[in-house]
């Protein structure tokens, strides 16, 4: 028995040892990069200007929300926003039209583990940034925050995760029309319209008429930002039937995203390579 | 036994065409020209195990193409490849394990962090224990001359340096088969030869196979007893280097140093004269005529030396590569 619990550890162990070397060295990247990282941080405050307006525009009421409610969505949705963040697609493009992703093809290792860990690395070096973004804005606005309850915050983190997952997959799928086209950060541009508007980004989904707010469902947008964001918020949902549209696009996404990788890599023409 | 076997290999590209200017800008934005262009042509050989052999050939010839395919990296538009007994175009993880590529303009290494960082990543990727990790760090390092070097920043590295941890990074698996493109390129005369006492005392340990393209004919002369020569996406010659050398140069190269001085008319109807300055003369002499035409040389004249040479290779290579393409 103690045998068999040593083999699994060693077997969780050795599994374990390609992430953690990959985020401890994209961590020490991202270290390297910090005054860039606290400017991305702030370059993500956009909910945080919506709140402003939201409250300045006093029609919380109006709409049948409460302004409590208001200002912990939108703090939850900036929160939410901070680790969601994804660029794979202008990483991508430019790994390829730059030589970089032949050495990565060359290995044993797929390659969207390298861009999908340099996201959780950047992430982590992200949390002291937005911890003291978050008291500065406690300081501003005296008691704007709240302690979720312990269940919540975990129920929230599950939820951020797969939300983030999620937007990773969709990036990554479109990632791949760099192999036919070379060229998709225009195309990242145009996806962050319906992000935008559909993620409940500049105004909670429940203010949206109802056609739009139907439409905006069908979409992976509201899973990735305003389904973790009323979890912290502590808004009473669905969370049976957000989690399995959330595992629904993620499971879709990520087959579509292998379809395409496997049909886009006989076009990979290892450009400066 | 045959390590890497290619048959009938071609790739084909889709390139499109653009002329200068503002309207030829607007026709190529509404209309694009496009027309294949045929980067490698229906080559065969086979390559054994151990064996190193040089693939030289002009820019645009076709080498880093044909290597793309046997490295998986690209798929052939027609043809066979076989490398290690793998087909490399499925890029299984076995066949990655066996093989390496090494670009000498290209580079594996994270830029803002020691190569050490970068090293580690491979040995989680590759499996490798720690104690293998270190022994094979140890070992690699020290052929190839690198020592601190591995714990400071990339772009903090002379471009020797680099080349060298690039070269320990591609190695760390101890691939079996190494694809190496230029592994040379912008080196100093001392990295360079370090870099080829390096590939060759690799070679001998571990009996890999080495395919490497270079335009520095040191490499090719010094590592490959072997060379393919490629233009235009043909393969030219398939042989050794002496076999390539009479191939270039149907002459041999004389050199003679007279007792006494002569008028050079009377040894121009030997040969070539290349050279002359006092009792030393340069010739070239047709090969078939070689014997009959030194031995004629050696009754008309009083000799204090000769020596019978064939033409620098680099020379011969050289003057093939600047044309930019052979004559058939």
């Amino acid at each position: 028995m103690i045998k068999l619990s040593k083999d699994l550890f060693k077997y969780i162990i050795s599994w374990l040892r390609v992430p953690i070397a990959l985020i401890s060295t994209q961590y020490s990247l991202m270290i390297e990069y910090r005054a860039e990282i606290i400017l991305w941080a702030i370059s993500g405050i956009l909910p945080l200007i919506m709140l402003a307006i939201w409250k300045e525009a006093t029609i919380s009421e109006r709409i049948g929300l409460s302004d409590d409610y208001l200002t912990r969505y939108f703090v939850s949705a900036f929160i939410v926003r901070q680790f969601t963040a994804v660029w794979v697609m202008v990483s991508f493009e430019e790994d390829n039209l730059e030589g970089r992703l032949s050495p990565y093809l060359l290995q044993p290792l797929m390659p969207f583990w390298r861009y999908f860990s340099s996201h959780i690395a950047e992430q982590i070096s992200r949390i002291p940034i937005v911890l003291i973004m978050l008291l500065v804005l406690n300081a501003s606005i005296p008691n704007i925050l709240w302690i979720p309850s312990l269940k919540t915050l975990v129920i929230f983190c599950c939820a951020l995760f797969s939300a983030f997952c999620v937007r990773f997959l969709l990036h990554w799928m479109f990632s791949m029309i760099c192999f036919w086209s070379d060229r998709v950060s225009a195309l990242e541009r145009l996806l962050l319209i319906p992000y935008l508007f559909l993620s409940g980004l500049v105004a909670p989904l429940d203010t949206f008429p109802t056609p739009i707010r139907n439409f905006a469902n069908l979409t992976p947008f509201p899973y990735i930002l305003a389904f973790p964001s009323n979890i912290l918020a502590e808004k009473k949902i669905d969370l049976i039937s957000n989690f399995t549209s959330l595992f629904f696009w993620a499971i879709l996404l990520f087959l579509l995203s292998y379809l395409f990788w496997k049909r886009g890599i006989r076009h990979y023409s290892g450009m400066g390579a | 036994m045959k390590t890497i076997a290619v048959d009938s290999l071609s790739k084909s590209y889709l390139v499109t065409e653009k002329k200068p200017g503002i309207r030829a800008s607007l026709k190529h934005f509404v209309a694009r020209k496009t027309s294949f262009i045929r980067a490698v042509d229906n080559i065969s050989f086979n390559i054994n195990e151990g064996e190193i052999v040089g693939f030289i050939g002009s820019n645009g010839a076709g080498k880093t193409t044909t290597l793309k395919m046997l490295c998986g990296l690209i798929y052939p538009s027609y043809g066979s490849v076989s490398v290690a007994g793998y087909i490399p175009k499925l890029r299984e993880k076995s066949f990655l394990r066996k093989i390496t590529l090494v670009m000498g303009q290209k580079q594996q290494l994270i830029w803002d962090l020691p190569p050490m960082d970068s090293l580690r990543v491979n040995a989680a990727v590759y499996g490798l224990t720690d104690r293998e990790f270190s022994l094979r760090i140890d070992e690699l390092a020290s052929m190839l001359g690198l020592n601190t070097e591995l714990s400071r920043p990339v772009r903090k590295l002379s471009l020797g340096q680099r080349m060298k941890a690039e070269l320990l990074a591609s190695l760390l698996h101890r691939p079996s088969v190494l694809f190496l493109d230029e592994p040379t390129l912008g080196l100093d005369i001392n990295a360079q030869l370090r870099v080829r006492e390096f590939l060759s005392a690799y070679n001998q340990k571990y009996g890999a196979t080495i395919l490497l393209t270079s335009h520095y004919m040191g490499d090719i002369t010094s590592l490959c007893k072997r060379v393919l020569l490629i233009d235009k996406g043909k393969l030219f010659h398939d042989g050794s280097l002496s076999a390539l050398t009479e191939q270039l140069s149907p002459c041999r190269f004389v050199q003679i140093e007279l007792a006494e001085p002569v008028n050079d008319i009377s040894l121009a109807k030997y040969g070539e004269i290349v050279h002359q300055e006092g009792q030393l003369v340069k010739l070239l002499i047709p090969r078939s005529e070689l014997t009959s035409r030194i031995t004629s040389i050696l009754s008309n004249y009083q000799i204090k030396d000769l020596e019978v040479k064939d033409p620098p290779i680099e020379q011969l290579i050289g003057k093939l590569l600047a044309l930019g393409s052979f004559n058939d």
